[in-house]
């Protein structure tokens, strides 16, 4: 039976297009790539990482408040935030099952489904309304939303391990606690490690929560408890401002954001997929 | 009855114990610690839901469910109505599904379907990638690049509806706009269309193919009217996703959308949306009906983020129901 014209043009036509999508989806990846390195790489220069950011009208300055205000942030929302869903979810793949573990997996995909702008109103009428834009509040409003996508990269990398492993341990005679501890985590460490690289990738790039906790700040910010600069926020203020200085300021702002966003992207990656090679076969 | 076995308890071992061995040794402390990081999750997002509640009872009071249904948003004499910002925020995120979805699926039927695994592995990499660039970058090339781009591309077009443009093309043209919301919007949720509805296709049986392709259907008919039907849930599914994430995204659109509150058929014009009017105002809300009024707002994208989720989690699990079979 031979195929008419039509469909064999229809198919070839449809799969070509197909293709074509996938194509500008890469494109589209390497357009933005490509342009913000151009940009930002001849932007950037050794005064960004040392300068303060200078006024409006004077050329040159720096965002290094932003790079350790950035740092900080991101500090304290990991030490926050990776600890809470980690056990969290320990608890969900260990111990708990039935209606309890569900309510808090179905809680948890709700928390992840809050606009990241709303953590911010929440973490601002919480602790910003009482004690004014801090640090903390940042790290805080960044850690919680670490929280749920901690929890479900560890359950999910906790379920890949095989039963029979804890098994073998308990029949040794260690609690669950320890085998838990000295054999389920360290069989599954490769991914839960990356699980919170992607984790962390991910909040780093967040600009719509700092706006009201940490807020920002033309000066160095020692300790916690005054408003900081950040990356995120500084590339937003300046993209928006009409100052043609400030643009190339944003654009290396960008450029050293994402660098580390993708690094760590590309790191964490790289990571689960020797792992698994490693582990099933 | 099989008379029990007792089994004397084996006796702990005897030596330098560790130090992760010494801070587990409470068995039940340590699931007593696990199980209250899992409640303070429960916690936090109560508390979460019970301080946008309260914090926005002031203008709930004072407007009523008027709120969301009038459109003058004036702080200077406490006049709220959050339609504008919902208006902009339904319109930016709709014209990013129609530019995305199409797009998306494209792209997902290649990488599922035809691609070599290797290649398909590779561009999926990539995409993920620009899944995972911050929103704020987007927003950067938006204003600086997106922007002007559409300052030259745009004008010749208007001119060549002539003096009639179609009601979505009409009025003044300034650059940022709704049409230049929708655009940065489609850039950051095709990826996620790309990729959930990549796995979904994966997911179909390999006999429904290869019955379609005994059958006599060519490659595309195979998939067009076998695979993707077969997981059209799962691909509504991750439409859905997206437009929750659409919805709730911020930086991006408040660069792009030119944050005025009006309420404007044209794509051309200049818009505002929920998540923007927050980022924007927030900070500089003084009394106490203003701030009340944008987290009203808050509360009102929050609830619409929650059922879209609910729903696409709904869609994607039953799907991968049907697939397990």
């Amino acid at each position: 039976m031979k195929l008419s014209f039509r469909r064999k043009a229809v198919n070839a036509v449809m799969l070509a297009l197909t293709g074509v999508c996938t194509v500008l989806a890469v494109g589209m990846l390497f357009f933005i790539l490509g342009y913000l390195f151009v940009e930002g790489g001849f932007s950037l220069n050794w005064n960004f990482f040392t300068k303060l950011p200078v006024p409006v009208g004077e050329v040159g300055g720096g965002m290094a408040n932003a790079v350790i205000g950035s740092a900080k942030v991101l500090l304290l929302a990991t030490c926050l935030g990776v600890p809470v869903g980690f056990l969290a979810g320990i608890y969900l793949a260990e111990y708990a099952g039935g209606a309890f573990a569900n309510t808090i997996r179905f809680v948890t995909d709700l928390l992840n489904g809050v606009p990241s702008i709303v953590i911010g109103i929440f973490v601002y009428t919480v602790l910003v309304a009482k004690e004014g834009f801090s640090t903390y509040s940042g790290g805080v409003a960044l850690g919680i939303m670490m929280i749920p996508i901690a929890l479900r990269s560890t359950e999910e990398f906790l379920k890949t391990v095989p039963v029979p492993l804890r098994e073998g341990a308990m029949a040794l005679g260690a609690t669950k606690s320890r085998t838990i501890a000295t054999v389920v985590v360290p069989a599954a460490i490769r991914g839960l490690i990356s699980g919170m690289m992607l984790n962390l990738a991910r909040v780093s790039g967040e600009t719509a929560p700092l706006l009201f906790t940490a807020f920002g700040n033309q000066f160095w910010s020692p300790g916690w408890k005054q408003p900081t600069a950040t990356l995120p926020v500084m590339i937003f203020n300046y993209a928006i401002a009409p100052y043609p200085d400030w643009h190339r300021q944003a654009y290396a702002a960008g450029f050293v954001l994402l660098t580390f966003v993708l690094m760590i992207n590309i790191a964490a990656r790289s990571i689960v997929a020797s792992g698994f090679a490693h582990k099933t076969r | 009855m099989a008379s029990a076995v007792t089994i004397p308890p084996t006796a702990r071992p005897k030596g330098r114990a560790s130090f992760l061995s010494r801070v587990f040794s409470g068995d039940s402390m340590a699931q007593a610690l696990a199980l209250s990081c899992a409640t303070l999750i429960l916690v936090i997002t109560a508390l979460l839901v019970g301080e946008l509640w309260v914090h926005s009872a002031l203008a709930r009071e004072k407007f009523g469910l008027r709120f969301l249904i009038t459109s003058v948003w004036n702080p200077v004499t406490g006049e709220f109505g959050a339609l504008p910002f919902i208006y902009g925020t339904v319109v930016t995120s709709v014209l990013a599904l129609l530019l995305a979805v199409p797009f998306g699926v494209g792209a997902a039927i290649f990488l599922a379907e035809l691609a070599p695994p290797k290649l398909s592995d590779a561009m999926t990499f990539l995409i993920e990638l620009l899944a995972a660039v911050p929103s704020v970058i987007i927003g950067l090339i938006g204003i600086l690049v997106l922007v002007p781009m559409l300052l030259i591309v745009v004008p010749p077009i208007k001119d060549a509806f002539g003096d009639h443009p179609p009601f979505f093309f009409s009025g003044p043209f300034y650059g940022p706009s709704l049409l230049a919301a929708g655009f940065v919007l489609a850039v950051m949720i095709a990826p996620f269309i790309i990729s959930v509805s990549r796995e979904v296709l994966l997911a179909v049986p390999r006999d429904m193919r290869e019955a379609a392709l005994a059958l006599g259907a060519t490659r595309w008919e195979t998939t067009w009217q076998v695979v993707v039907p077969f997981a059209r849930r799962g691909v509504l599914g991750s439409v859905f996703l997206a437009l929750a994430r659409a919805l709730g995204e911020t930086m991006a659109v408040t660069m792009v959308v030119g944050n005025t509150p009006k309420i404007a058929t044209s794509l051309l014009s200049q818009g505002y949306s929920m998540a923007s009017v927050i980022a924007n105002e927030f900070s500089e809300a003084i009394g106490n009906l203003y701030p009340s009024a944008l987290i009203e707002v808050g509360l009102a994208l929050f609830g619409l983020t929650i059922v879209l989720n609910a729903l696409a989690r709904l869609l994607i699990v039953a799907t991968s129901g049907q697939e397990a079979k």
